[in-house]
């Protein structure tokens, strides 16, 4: 990969390169040629009106979608149809949904160790200990064994932010992870997410939060009409954006 | 202060009519005159039905001809110098029933309780019958050990792994007693001579065990995204759902040997086990299908995005969800399959209905179609009802419905 090699006078190597990227649904352009390229421990925020391809892109990036031109590598593997590769992608990408699907059957701490035990094979114990932890993190540990139709929405959300860092991954993918939930829900989500991203986490976040990308985001991205039309620090975005678009984006949201 | 609360109105006990036994019959039965000329009417209906039915049960029926042909309607022509071995079976099962049910949730329960009622009647019965007391008293010891075992809970000595392969033994251990091994003292017998209850509740279990495991598979090849592997289902599915049951039986038994090479020949029984596994595993198949459709497909991608494989997925995630939403469906589907099993005349094989009319061809029970068939109609009853009973037990324990 010449881009690590062109970057490595840079503090932090690219973890996520995407060059390129093209998807249809059926007749439909949905990604029209994406570049994005995202350093270890960088905060990236994309923001662009619906059906602008956003949460299609990131769901590419861990295969939920199969891009159709153009390449992604993640931590230096491609994705193609290789299933080892996307095994191994998948296994250093966490995913945080809009809807949280966590598993109904499973209690919070079932849904939390499922992976770590049936995937990393760790021992039952020490995936209970460490979702404890990780439940302690996200500040529900007392909501362990109840099930999800027992916990609020944006438990419910924390558990699947729990669930996903279980398999410790290198980059976390949020698709607008607070749009499903009741308003004085979402502070507690974005509390989450702000810790993680302080911690050093790589993150893409699909998000119209904007306290929250002025906040943590290091770069955000506009998505309109499947293309990246202007991206920047959080300061360029709202103190001085330059494309039409994102004025007018920008501006529809914020008031 | 203390501001003082008006003095209440003591509590009166409600008039008479309205609550109770009384207040029952009036709400219910006496609610308005139409209402009582109905009940009254039903109730000489009832009454004088119910009379006639004891009459007859009491005084005309002739149930001898149940008690004398018992071991026939049990285990048909099953040689009485083996059927230690139908004992000794039903004794190990029982044993393990009992282990099982003393620690088991309430579906496990449900059947070691019937499994126990079941053969302790089968004993009254035979104490009654040429059977005589060694077999009712073999049938008494096995309900008697099963509830002993289930009530002092003795299952909490035994590790559950243990259990479950005893369980796993316990099939290939019942087959090599029924059946028999040639050049050992368990001498062979015949499958032509299995029969009656032995038969149907064979046929049964072994349809209900294999076409479900089968089942499911189809309904996940028929989701696969191997086109190969999704057209073959497909059409397994469609083909045997456009076929009756009674056309299955008769491909097993007039063309199957056709095909085969003629020094293969496959057991009657085993042909109609085969028949019967095959034709309900396509209806699993589409009933397991609907509960895989109603997966979001959020649980799916949340599986995927955990890395979890095809398999993991689908063990984990997509069929713990989709099988216990389908499982009213699926024991609605296996007590049709019970019933079902009397079709196996085709193949010449005599279940507990096939008796039934080979006993009332014997001349001296000229006549008595309605001790026999009400016997026959009461043992299927008894059955069904046990398979109903322990699906809503499993429904409670799975919690369909209040997810």
């Amino acid at each position: 990969m010449s881009s690590q090699a062109d970057r490595s006078g840079e503090a932090a190597a690219d973890i996520i390169v995407a060059r390129d990227v093209h998807k249809w649904f059926g007749q439909l352009h949905v990604l029209r040629g994406i570049d994005l390229t995202v350093k270890v421990g960088e905060v990236v925020v994309i923001f662009g009106a619906s059906g602008s391809g956003k949460s299609t892109f990131i769901r590419t990036i861990n295969r939920l979608e199969e891009h159709q031109r153009g390449e992604i590598f993640v931590d230096g593997i491609e994705l193609s149809n290789d299933v080892r590769n996307i095994a191994a992608v998948r296994s250093e990408i966490g995913m945080v949904f809009q809807s949280f699907n966590l598993f109904p059957h499973l209690t919070a701490m079932e849904n939390v160790t499922l992976a770590p035990i049936r995937v990393r094979k760790s021992p039952r114990e020490r995936a209970e200990q460490l979702a404890m932890e990780l439940l302690n993190r996200v500040g529900i540990p007392e909501q362990a064994h109840k099930y999800p139709a027992q916990l609020s929405g944006g438990q419910q959300q924390r558990v699947a932010i729990a669930r996903a860092l279980a398999m410790q991954p290198k980059i976390m993918l949020f698709d607008e992870p607070t749009s499903a939930l009741d308003p004085e829900m979402i502070s507690e989500v974005l509390d989450v997410m702000k810790e993680l991203a302080l911690s050093g986490m790589t993150m893409i976040c699909v998000t119209h939060e904007m306290g929250f990308a002025r906040a943590v985001a290091d770069r955000m991205v506009f998505f309109d009409q499947g293309l990246i039309v202007e991206q920047g620090p959080p300061s360029q975005i709202f103190g001085n954006p330059q494309h039409e678009r994102t004025v007018q984006f920008l501006s529809q949201i914020l008031h | 202060m203390t501001p003082s609360t008006a003095p209440a109105a003591p509590d009166l006990p409600p008039p008479i009519g309205i609550v109770g036994p009384i207040g029952w019959l009036r709400q219910n039965l006496f609610s308005s005159p139409a209402s009582s000329l109905v009940t009254l009417v039903m109730g000489a209906v009832l009454a004088l039905v119910a009379f006639e039915l004891g009459r007859w049960a009491f005084s005309e029926a002739r149930w001898g001809v149940v008690t004398a042909n018992f071991r026939l309607f049990l285990i048909g022509q099953y040689p009485m110098e083996a059927a230690w071995r139908l004992w000794l079976s039903l004794f190990v099962v029982s044993t393990l029933a009992g282990l099982s049910a003393g620690t088991a949730g309430g579906t496990i329960r449900t059947l070691a309780t019937w499994l126990a009622a079941g053969q302790a009647l089968l004993a009254g019965l035979a104490f009654l019958s040429e059977l005589g007391p060694v077999v009712s008293g073999a049938l008494l010891v096995n309900a008697v050990v099963l509830w002993v075992a289930f009530f002092l809970k003795l299952g909490r000595f035994v590790p559950r792994p243990a259990l479950t392969w005893a369980w796993l033994l316990s099939i290939p251990v019942s087959a090599v007693l029924l059946a028999g091994v040639g050049g050992t003292p368990l001498e062979p017998v015949s499958t032509n001579l299995w029969g009656g209850l032995l038969l149907t509740f064979l046929l049964a279990l072994v349809g209900i065990l294999l076409s479900f495991p089968f089942g499911v598979l189809l309904a996940l090849g028929r989701r696969s995204s191997l086109p190969a592997v999704r057209l073959l289902s497909t059409a397994y599915i469609e083909l045997i759902r456009a076929v009756p049951l009674v056309t299955v039986l008769f491909m097993a038994s007039i063309m199957l040997p056709l095909f085969l090479p003629g020094e293969i020949r496959i057991d009657r029984v085993l042909r109609a086990m085969g028949g019967i596994t095959l034709f309900s595993a396509a209806y699993v198949a589409e009933n397991v299908r609907g509960g895989l459709q109603a997966i979001p497909s959020g649980q799916i991608e949340a599986a995927q995005a955990l890395g979890l494989s095809t398999y993991r997925m689908n063990r984990h995630i997509v069929l713990p969800q989709a099988l216990r939403s389908v499982i009213p469906a699926n024991v609605g589907l296996f007590i049709s399959l019970l019933k079902d099993t009397t079709l196996v005349y085709i193949l010449g094989l005599l279940e507990i209905l096939g008796i039934g009319r080979a006993v009332l061809a014997q001349s001296q029970w000229f006549g008595a179609q309605m001790e026999v068939y009400a016997f026959v109609a009461a043992v299927f009853f008894v059955l069904c009802y046990t398979m109903s009973q322990a699906s809503y037990r499993l429904e409670e324990a799975l919690g369909v419905g209040q997810r």
